[in-house]
């Protein structure tokens, strides 16, 4: 196999592998602070049991999350040199940024939200788990705005010509906001939130049909119900919108994503199909001009399609990046009637009883997981052959002195280190999950944050 | 601590006195690329002194042999090792941002110890999150095994990768590297690795002194002692070594005496730690033990300025601060950054060491 195969190999396994983390670090972020700050509110132990509880959880993703993320950043220098000197002036800063304000910010607190809770006050405490959320929400602005400057590039100037060309910053403002990076920021973080929520969920479904937790696991579901019915909601806005500049900024990758082959023709919009790229055809269940009305309120309407495009500029696999993308919205689908049907039972209050639904939401824990893996590889493979969006060619990014048994020797590393990685993660989550937010016979024994305090303070 | 570095740095870099017209903007007399250059510097200068100790207690940890004794040690770098970890990534982010093509080129020649580093880190990273999970012996002792071993090498592969820059690397006219895979193993990188890696031992084991109590203390304090002498053994080999066989090293800073100075204070650093920890002034010695690993990174820094990597092919492609940079808007933009990041990540960092100040004390939340 060739150089470019391996490299693209490796950075696609080790990056999905990277993306099961973040999200749910983000997303259980928000939720601590929502719980920490109700046990500040009310003082409530249940509160604190809860927020202890999900604390352990997220000391886990965080950490296997720190450990996966350093690889992507250094694979860009050894893998890609070629890309990394193109678009260091631009990629570098926005990722100089992140480090500097955000992942700083992060695991300094971090410290502090594990293993401080006898050491500092609770309100201090409750500073350094939003310290540690607010970071991990900085940190996937830079890296988004990072990739959405590679979907679609502006605010630069190219210099120099061929291997010597490079991209610098002409306008950092118009880099940063470029077309794309507010829609998928939002969508980023949204569909880490709902990692996040359907994780809780999921956990909390569990102990109610095992009888374990009762009274907690209540609470925390409703808290989780509410975050995951709103974000569900928002997500199909912020998606739309995702949709709306692909279609003005990469005709090529939307053609894809709808199997549209037809220069210029009425385009529809498929609920599942099968594309067959010799033949050039996709079949499925549709409506017909659906893609036109979509975009232009109108059934008849000419959407540019693949073969408007040079052989050579198109992405390749058109079937995958069809069915990642429809995938990931009938999720979406799923996820707001999932969470709409537990509202409406909640509201009617007898969401509890339904043990079907609660099956449902121990399940369900994967669907965001799979949605959030499904988007990127639409939006990374339905750029292709591009690695910045008509500007520079994956082919051409690679390392030049990096030869196939390198790349091949570090892939089969990674493939070890994190197939064992992943046994691990599901062997802890699971015994974390079993040992519960507190123990059964002595629930009176764990003694208060603010009793530790009083004890320290000399009350007692 | 950082200041005086920092200070330091300006004062020698300044008196470097390389008059080459950039093009690039200034900052207090200094043009944007050098200051970029320090900027990497005191990043990575943070990252040796902070990951040094924890990565120097890690390769101590089979020493210990109790339970208890290792949770301790374990638990004295425990809620500070991730945070540490982090001025590697900012370290690598300013680099990338600054010098892309020392990011590419280096990276990429670096490619096999740089992939056994990042191994090693996940190695290091699970063994810590994972020995304290289960109470079996097997799987505390994999878990030891893995964290000592995987904290050696990181020492050691930091060590090597920092001797190649040091010697330099054959390079083309695009400053891409053309030697072979294996070039990284030679002679001289492994020395700085091994003389990396009892330094950090030293620098870890001074760190345990002011973390520990009763009979692990005494342990630790006896281990300090024999990596002194250890590191200072090594220290002198090096030296020679560089002097008689990398002379390019040697030549910028015996053109101008001024400079001779920072080596030196290295060298008082040094000589002053066996002192203080003979007169059990650990948290001094500590001190000293931070500024040794400063003032020596300083010297490689003030030996290599204005080249980052020598090509050794003899056509004069060195790669040098100023064909290496950003351009002058990135640079500009990333100083404002640094001037308002740095001193909140320094913050962050004093607060939580402040909050973990003193002997290590176990409760439900540790390791
Ligand atoms: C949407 C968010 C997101 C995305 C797309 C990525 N990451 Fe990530 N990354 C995070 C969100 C995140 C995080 C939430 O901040 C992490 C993850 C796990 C964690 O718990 O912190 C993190 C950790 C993390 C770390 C360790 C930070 C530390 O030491 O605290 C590095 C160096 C990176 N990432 C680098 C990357 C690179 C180079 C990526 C792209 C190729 C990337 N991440 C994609
Ligand atoms: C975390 C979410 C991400 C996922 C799941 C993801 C997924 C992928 C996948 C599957 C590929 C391979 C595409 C192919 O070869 O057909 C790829 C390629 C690539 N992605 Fe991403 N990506 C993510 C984030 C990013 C980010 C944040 C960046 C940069 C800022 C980035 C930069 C690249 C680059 C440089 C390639 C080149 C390799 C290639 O095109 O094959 N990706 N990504
Ligand atoms: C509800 C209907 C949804 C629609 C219409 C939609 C639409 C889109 C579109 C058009 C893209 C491609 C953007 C690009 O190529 O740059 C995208 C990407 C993505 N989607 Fe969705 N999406 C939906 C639901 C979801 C859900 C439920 C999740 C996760 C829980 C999710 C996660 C992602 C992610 C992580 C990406 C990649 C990042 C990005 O490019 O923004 N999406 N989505």
């Amino acid at each position: 196999m060739d150089v470019e195969i391996l490299a693209r190999l490796q950075f696609a396994f080790t990056i999905a592998f990277h993306y099961i983390y973040p999200p749910l670090s983000i997303g259980l972020g928000l939720l601590m602070v929502i719980m920490e700050g109700l046990y500040l509110k009310t003082g409530k132990k249940v509160y604190e049991q809860m927020t202890r509880f999900w604390t352990r959880i997220f000391a886990l993703t965080f950490g296997i999350g720190v450990a996966t993320g350093i690889v992507m950043e250094f694979e860009f220098g050894t893998n890609w040199a070629t890309y990394s000197r193109y678009v260091g002036d631009i990629f570098g800063s926005a990722l100089a940024a992140e480090g500097i304000f955000a992942f700083a910010l992060e695991s300094g607190f971090l410290g502090v939200l594990l293993f401080g809770w006898n050491r500092v006050s609770s309100k201090v405490h409750f500073i350094a788990t939003i310290g540690v959320f607010l970071g991990s929400m900085f940190s996937a602005i830079w890296i988004t705005v990072a990739n959405s400057w590679q979907q679609t590039p502006t605010g630069y100037q190219i210099v120099g010509e061929g291997m010597e060309a490079r991209a610098e910053i002409v306008d950092f403002w118009a880099m940063v906001f470029n077309p794309s990076s507010v829609d998928r920021l939002t969508h980023v973080w949204i569909g880490a939130f709902l990692a996040g929520a359907f994780l809780v969920l999921s956990v909390h479904a569990y102990y109610l049909l095992r009888g374990r937790y009762v009274e907690l696991s209540k609470k925390a579901f409703k808290i989780a119900l509410g975050v995951a019915t709103v974000f569900s909601l928002s997500q199909l806005f912020t998606g739309h919108r995702s949709a709306e500049y692909v279609a003005e900024y990469q005709p090529a990758k939307l053609a894809a994503m709808e199997g549209h082959f037809e220069a210029e023709a009425p385009a529809d919009l498929y609920v599942l199909g099968w594309v067959d790229k010799e033949s050039q055809t996709t079949t499925g269940l549709g409506v017909p001009g659906g893609l036109g009305f979509l975009l232009e309120q109108d059934f008849d309407a000419p959407v540019t399609g693949l073969n408007a495009f040079p052989e050579e500029d198109r992405p390749g696999q058109v079937n995958a990046v069809f069915q990642f993308y429809h995938l990931m919205v009938a999720i979406g689908m799923t996820l707001i009637g999932l969470t709409l049907i537990a509202c409406w039972f909640w509201w009617k209050g007898k969401l509890f009883e339904q043990r079907w639904l609660l099956w449902a939401f121990v399940w369900a824990v994967v669907l965001p997981q799979m949605a959030n893996q499904f988007g990127w590889y639409t939006a990374e493979m339905g750029r292709q052959p591009w690695v910045v969006y008509g500007l520079l060619r994956t082919s051409d990014a690679l390392s030049n002195v990096v030869t196939a048994n390198q790349v091949l020797f570090s892939l089969i590393g990674f493939t070890l280190i994190y197939t064992m990685l992943l046994a691990l993660f599901i062997y802890l989550l699971n015994k974390k999950i079993k040992h519960g937010p507190y123990d059964e016979s002595d629930i009176d024994d764990r003694p208060l944050q603010e009793d530790m305090a009083r004890v320290a303070g000399g009350e007692v | 601590m950082k200041y005086v570095i920092a200070a330091l740095l300006l004062l020698g870099l300044s008196a470097c006195g390389t008059d080459v017209d950039s093009g690039y903007s200034e900052v207090a007399g200094i043009d944007y690329p050098t200051m970029w250059y320090l900027v990497v510097g005191a990043v990575f200068t943070g990252y040796g002194i902070l990951d040094g100790f924890d990565l120097g207690a890690g390769a101590w940890h089979l020493f210990f042999r109790k339970e208890q004794s290792r949770r301790i040690a374990l638990n004295a770098v425990g809620p500070v090792w991730d945070g540490n970890e982090v001025w590697l990534v900012i370290g690598g982010g300013t680099l990338f941002a600054g010098f892309p093509v020392v990011y590419g080129s280096l990276f990429s020649a670096m490619y096999v110890p740089l992939m056994l580093f990042l191994f090693m880190l996940i190695f290091r990273a699970i063994s810590i999150e994972f020995r304290s999970k289960e109470e079996m012996k097997w799987w505390r002792r994999m878990w030891d095994i893995n964290y000592s071993v995987s904290s050696a090498m990181l020492a050691f592969l930091l060590g090597v990768v920092l001797g190649n820059v040091l010697l330099g690397m054959p390079l083309d006219d695009n400053y891409e590297f053309t030697g072979s895979w294996l070039n990284f193993l030679n002679p001289y990188a492994i020395l700085v690795g091994i003389t990396t890696l009892a330094l950090f031992m030293m620098h870890g084991a001074i760190y345990l002194t002011m973390k520990t109590e009763d009979r692990l203390f005494a342990k630790v304090h006896y281990l300090l002692t024999r990596s002194i002498i250890a590191f200072v053994v090594l220290f002198v080999i090096l030296t020679l070594y560089t002097l008689l066989y990398v002379p390019h090293l040697s030549d910028g800073l015996k053109d101008n005496v001024a400079l001779f100075g920072v080596p030196l204070l290295s060298v008082l650093a040094i000589a002053n730690i066996p002192r203080l920890v003979t007169k059990r002034k650990y948290l001094k010695a500590f001190v000293f033990s931070s500024l040794t690993v400063g003032l020596l990174l300083i010297t490689v820094a003030l030996e290599l300025y204005p080249v980052i990597i020598l090509d050794t092919s003899g056509a004069g492609n060195d790669i040098t601060v100023y064909n290496a940079v950003a351009s002058n808007k990135s640079l500009g933009i990333m100083l404002t950054f640094v001037a308002v990041g740095g001193p909140l990540a320094v913050g962050y960092t004093a607060f939580v060491y402040k909050t973990f100040w003193g002997k290590v004390r176990l409760d439900e939340h540790s390791y």
